[in-house]
């Protein structure tokens, strides 16, 4: 039966329950499973639990997991160090060569789609297999740096080489993730553009930055999202390395071994869990910031 | 049985004094000083007799029980497989479904595990660890098994160390390694070492080794763990059973002279560890010692596991770590062991204990201790005329230990073994200078965590 | 500002690319620096694919011929790893409870995250806004700060039997599922709403006139067009849960329920210096990932495109 038409954003009744549900069902499960969990997490950095029992048998200890972290707790300020490094050498490292390399696969030249599979390789494969895959290129004893080298450096353990190691690991995957994300992009701007800059007699590098680029707005969000988020949950590849110790200290890893496995400090671990939050709370801001101004 | 190969499972496998030839004085003292950790435990009962639970383990046990393992590795996995199919066999009308969890997976999840839906049976270890889930309910109480255990091989020595702080039993043990210092009998031969009695003529040694070529300790620490037990010998030539049990309850203070003492002596023998410890795992640690590129190396038993079997195992033997000073002694030693627990509510509680009783037995161990040669049973009854030379060893070194201590992480609270323990260690490997910074880091941290 | 007033290119068919008029008219000096691109690419790709390569070399070498003359000789060539690795870590079982995992979690996810993009790009709620931003910020935290209220919220919840055997959502698939869902959910919304953007409203119109409601403009309008990015976006979204490994270990309890990522663990261990044979278990653990993305990869670029970029 054809309604009337009364404008194209007019709801039925029935739309209207639709509309809810469709907003409703995943608004429930992310809230539940992502926002009410992190709300916890902070509640439980101001107590003394140890994850076990009840949580009534929990003790509210005011700010003193906070002060432990920042007084008498060793590993955490060269975490902190690791984590800004970590984003740092990802956002100015490791996306401009993924960009770099997909505006050069965008031009496609022979054998762009096996260039491009190769770059794209290492994104399929877990951050665990990742950090194997080097550990036989890295390894003191057997590796294959060392043994090319003749050197007797150990890359994954010793302090002032492994996060530099693992680095390069990471923006290894890093790379592939980047280019294909935008080369995507590129493949998307509209041709006429580039052929409007070049009547305009730009050349190419200038056809790039000053059309091409501002038009992928979209997509460098992503791009900067996908770093930001990368960087700020390294923890997989670390942990697979040496649990995120000596060397390799990351806020993620120093959760993990708090409130994970037999420590169960969760009290402590929700308080360096707190301080993730924080952090990538500012990155937050920061990204819906840009989205708002985008959408104005 | 005990491959230790994450900090997390060996965090986990604490053990208490264990076996024959402990003396019951130390014994006392240990469960004195351990024990009150927690609460103070009621000794009486540990020493009297029986249990009070009331439940029977006799009568027809039916059904299936599960088994959580943490022994996924090939060659303990189907040992594992056999000790059940035996009891299967033994039981009729009795299944047993293994629920086998890699042992990283396992150790990291514990907490969740038996807070979760945990099996009826699983495998763990004796000490604080098994004392604190008893205390915190998360473990069954199995006092009607060594009922039977007691009179069937198993030592007073080895109840009292499968005692919960209430006084009953959680815990069925089954096999246990010593720690020493494990050398091939072939390269000192071809150098002519002998086994040093002391520190000095350690040191000796040490630099003659260096001299020949070898790297004197073999060491790795990567995974945290395997440094602990160093200090922990030097602790215990350097203040003693005593001193060892309390600083790990938290009575000592870490940066008293005496722990300095012990990181003092250690910094005066890095030179002779092998270098870059912190990337290197213990089994690589070991096979340096097995390519006889290292002259020794301090390690549990089953750096035996390396080695092939026969004839490089037969290679294989070690000795006590060296006195450091006489009016200590080096009558201490470390012995952990491994077991297996009682869900706080099994599906299946006959049939359970009817597991439990089994695993204990004689009859079981003679199976695990044959599929790996690198540690030896608890059950007394076990037929040690099978034994390898090296497992005949263990079993003397471990009756002469005047006590038998525990292993850092066995001793004293996880959180603080894990969390503080491991990078402090870790960084002392790293600077060894500064040992009056990190004692007192140890301190203050300590401090926070053992008042919560 | 992406929405654009006529049809988005859905996808740019490959003899259409925008180089192609500049290719024509190309000079000897444009050949020749499109040489240089092509073999700087190729070295590239070469850097890239090494380590790759060197792992999948040493899978098919024995462990005690590389151990004893070293990973830079050659010979020791045998398929034992593999069969090994097979068997060790028990990978028919694993992959299919990675599949149990994988399939429904990635379909869920789609669907959901296409319900939460159609509303927002379609009408103009006030609170779109505020939605996406909560969507996508879910994907920024930390897992682990999450864990443990999410543990033991699964452990109170009571569930029937029959959706899950343990009796709560803890050791359950359903559980595990549902986690990987609301945490995809954000990022894949994002991307699908940035695309549904593009779509001319005109489309919606001429539906609206013609009496569709939401649903139907929802099933036969919106997510047809929407084939490329989500082709992308499965192919994004089955490696990043197939290679979930966090939650799966914390919220499965039972061993034989672990997914096949778990499995490389059952390889180290005793044998953890036995490199070969994990690579070779490595190699076997990568295959489906990148059997889908070899499946969907002509898919894959075109459909994060996010539609055509217009000016």
């Amino acid at each position: 039966m054809a309604r009337k038409y009364k404008g194209i954003d007019h709801l039925t009744p029935v739309d209207r329950v639709v509309v809810g549900l469709m907003i409703a069902v995943p608004t429930l499960l992310v809230l539940w499973l992502v926002w009410v969990p992190a709300i916890g997490s902070v509640l439980l950095s101001f107590t003394n639990w140890d994850g076990i029992g009840p949580i009534s048998s929990a003790k509210n200890v005011g700010l003193k997991n906070y002060t432990d972290v920042l007084t008498i707790y060793p590993p955490f300020v060269p975490a902190l160090q690791h984590n800004l490094i970590w984003l740092a050498v990802m956002f100015l490292i490791a996306t401009p060569i993924g960009m770099f390399l997909a505006v050069l696969l965008d031009r496609e030249v022979r054998g762009s789609r096996v260039y491009q599979t190769a770059i794209y390789l290492p994104v399929v494969l877990s951050l665990a297999l990742v950090g194997f895959i080097w550990q036989l290129i890295y390894s003191r004893d057997q590796g294959l740096i060392n043994s090319v080298t003749g050197s007797s450096i150990d890359w994954y353990g010793d302090q002032r080489y492994n996060l530099w190691a693992a680095l390069i690991a990471s923006s290894w995957r890093h790379v592939g993730y980047i280019m294909l994300l935008y080369l995507a992009g590129l493949k998307g701007v509209d041709p006429t553009l580039r052929e409007a800059a070049k009547v305009d007699g730009a050349s190419e590098r200038q056809t790039f930055f000053r059309v091409v680029f501002p038009v992928m707005f979209p997509i460098n969000i992503i791009v900067l999202v996908v770093t930001v988020i990368e960087s700020l949950r390294a923890f997989d590849l670390v942990w697979v390395i040496n649990k995120g110790r000596n060397g390799l200290e990351l806020i993620s890893t120093l959760v993990t071994s708090n409130i994970v496995g037999e420590a169960s400090r969760i009290g402590f671990g929700s308080a360096l869990a707190t301080f993730m939050l924080v952090i990538s709370s500012i990155f937050i801001v920061i990204y819906l910031r840009i989205v708002m101004r985008e959408q104005r | 049985m005990t491959r230790p190969t994450s900090e997390a499972e060996y965090l986990a496998s604490l053990v208490p004094a264990s076996v024959r030839g402990v003396s019951r004085r130390t014994l006392l003292r240990g469960a004195l000083g351990a024990g009150t950790l927690l609460a103070a435990p009621s000794l009486l009962a540990a020493c009297g007799g029986g249990g009070s639970g009331s439940s029977s383990s006799g009568g027809a046990a039916t059904g299936t029980v599960t088994v959580g393992s943490n022994q996924s590795d090939a060659v303990p996995k189907a040992a594992i497989q056999s000790v059940m199919d035996a009891f299967q066999k033994a039981n009729s009308g009795l299944t047993t479904k293994i629920n086998t969890i890699d042992h990283n997976s396992f150790q990291e999840n514990i907490n969740n595990y038996l807070q979760g839906s945990p099996d009826d049976v699983w495998m763990w270890f004796a000490g604080y660890r098994m004392r604190f889930f008893a205390s915190k309910g998360l473990a069954g109480d199995v006092s009607d098994v060594w009922k039977d255990l007691s009179g069937a091989g198993m030592s007073d020595a080895l109840k009292k160390s499968s005692t919960g702080d209430d006084g009953k039993q959680y815990f069925v043990p089954s096999t246990y390694y010593p720690w020493a210092m494990f050398y091939r009998k072939s390269v000192f031969e071809k150098y002519g070492y002998t086994e040093p009695k002391t520190l000095d003529e350690f040191k000796t040694l040490g630099t003659q080794m260096k001299k020949d070529g070898l790297v004197p300790i073999a060491f790795g620490d990567k995974d945290g763990w395997p440094a602990m037990g160093t200090f922990d010998q030097l602790n215990l030539r350097v203040n003693g059973y005593d001193f060892h049990v309390n600083l790990m309850a938290g009575k000592e203070a870490w940066n008293s002279p005496k722990v300095k003492a012990v990181f003092d002596t250690w910094a005066g023998l890095l030179d002779y560890h092998q270098a870059d410890s912190l990337g290197r795992t213990w089994q690589e640690a070991a096979q340096a010692l097995q390519q006889k590129k290292a002259g020794t190396y301090l390690l549990g038993s089953f750096v035996a596991q390396q080695f092939g079997k026969g004839a490089e195992q037969e290679d294989l033997t070690f000795f006590n770590f060296p006195e450091i000073d006489s009016n200590v002694g080096a009558d201490a030693i470390e012995a952990p062991i491994d077991g297996y627990m009682m869900a706080k509510r099994p599906k299946n509680e006959a049939g359970a204990k009817k597991l439990l009783a089994y695993v204990g037995s004689a009859d079981a161990q003679n199976i695990v201790v044959k599929a790996d040669p690198s540690v030896i049973a608890t059950n007394d009854k076990a037929d040690q005329a099978a034994y390898t030379s090296l497992q005949k060893k263990s079993v003397e070194f471990v009756s002469q230990a005047k006590s038998i201590a525990q292993f850092m992480d066995r001793d004293t609270r996880p959180d603080f073994a894990s969390t503080v323990m491991i990078p402090a260690i870790q960084s002392f490997l790293k600077n060894p200078k500064d040992i009056d910074g990190l004692v007192n880091g140890i301190e203050k941290q300590k401090q926070s965590i053992f008042a919560s | 500002m992406t929405a654009g007033s006529d049809l988005p290119l859905v996808s740019v068919p490959r003899s259409k690319n925008p180089l192609a008029s500049r290719r024509a008219e190309s000079s000897g000096a444009k050949k020749q620096r499109n040489r240089g691109i092509q073999v700087f690419l190729a070295i590239v790709a070469l850097v890239w694919i090494f380590p790759v390569g060197y792992a999948l070399l040493g899978s098919f070498r024995d462990y005690a011929y590389t151990a004893k003359n070293g990973y830079m000789s050659f010979g020791g060539f045998t398929l034992d790893n593999y069969k090994n690795a097979w068997q060790q870590a028990n990978f028919s079982h694993t992959m299919l409870n990675s599949a149990y995992i994988t399939i429904p979690a990635v379909l869920l996810t789609l669907f959901l995250s296409c319900c939460v993009a159609f509303v927002v790009s379609r009408f103009s709620f006030k609170f779109n806004l505020a939605l996406l931003g909560m969507f996508t910020a879910a994907n920024l935290l930390p897992p682990q700060a999450l864990l443990i209220p999410v543990y033991r919220m699964f452990r109170a919840i009571e569930v029937p039997f029959w959706f899950s055997d343990s009796g709560t959502l803890l050791n359950s698939y359903w559980g595990l599922i549902l986690v990987n869902v609301a945490f995809q959910t954000g990022f894949c919304a994002f991307v699908l709403s940035n695309y549904m953007k593009t779509l001319p409203r005109e489309l919606y119109e001429s539906a609206v006139i013609d009496g569709a409601g939401v649903l139907r403009q929802f099933f036969t309008l919106t997510l047809p067009l929407c084939r490329p990015p989500l082709a992308a976006l499965a192919t994004l979204e089955v490696t990043w849960i197939y290679n979930e490994f966090f939650w799966a270990t914390v919220l499965l309890q039972s061993g034989d329920k672990f997914p096949v990522t778990s499995s490389i663990n059952n390889l180290r261990g005793q044998f953890f210096t036995d490199n070969n044979l994990v690579a070779a278990g490595s190699v076997v653990i990568a295959l489906p990932t990148l059997l889908v993305f070899f499946l969907l990869q002509k898919q894959f670029v075109a459909g994060l495109t996010l539609g055509a970029t217009k000016g």
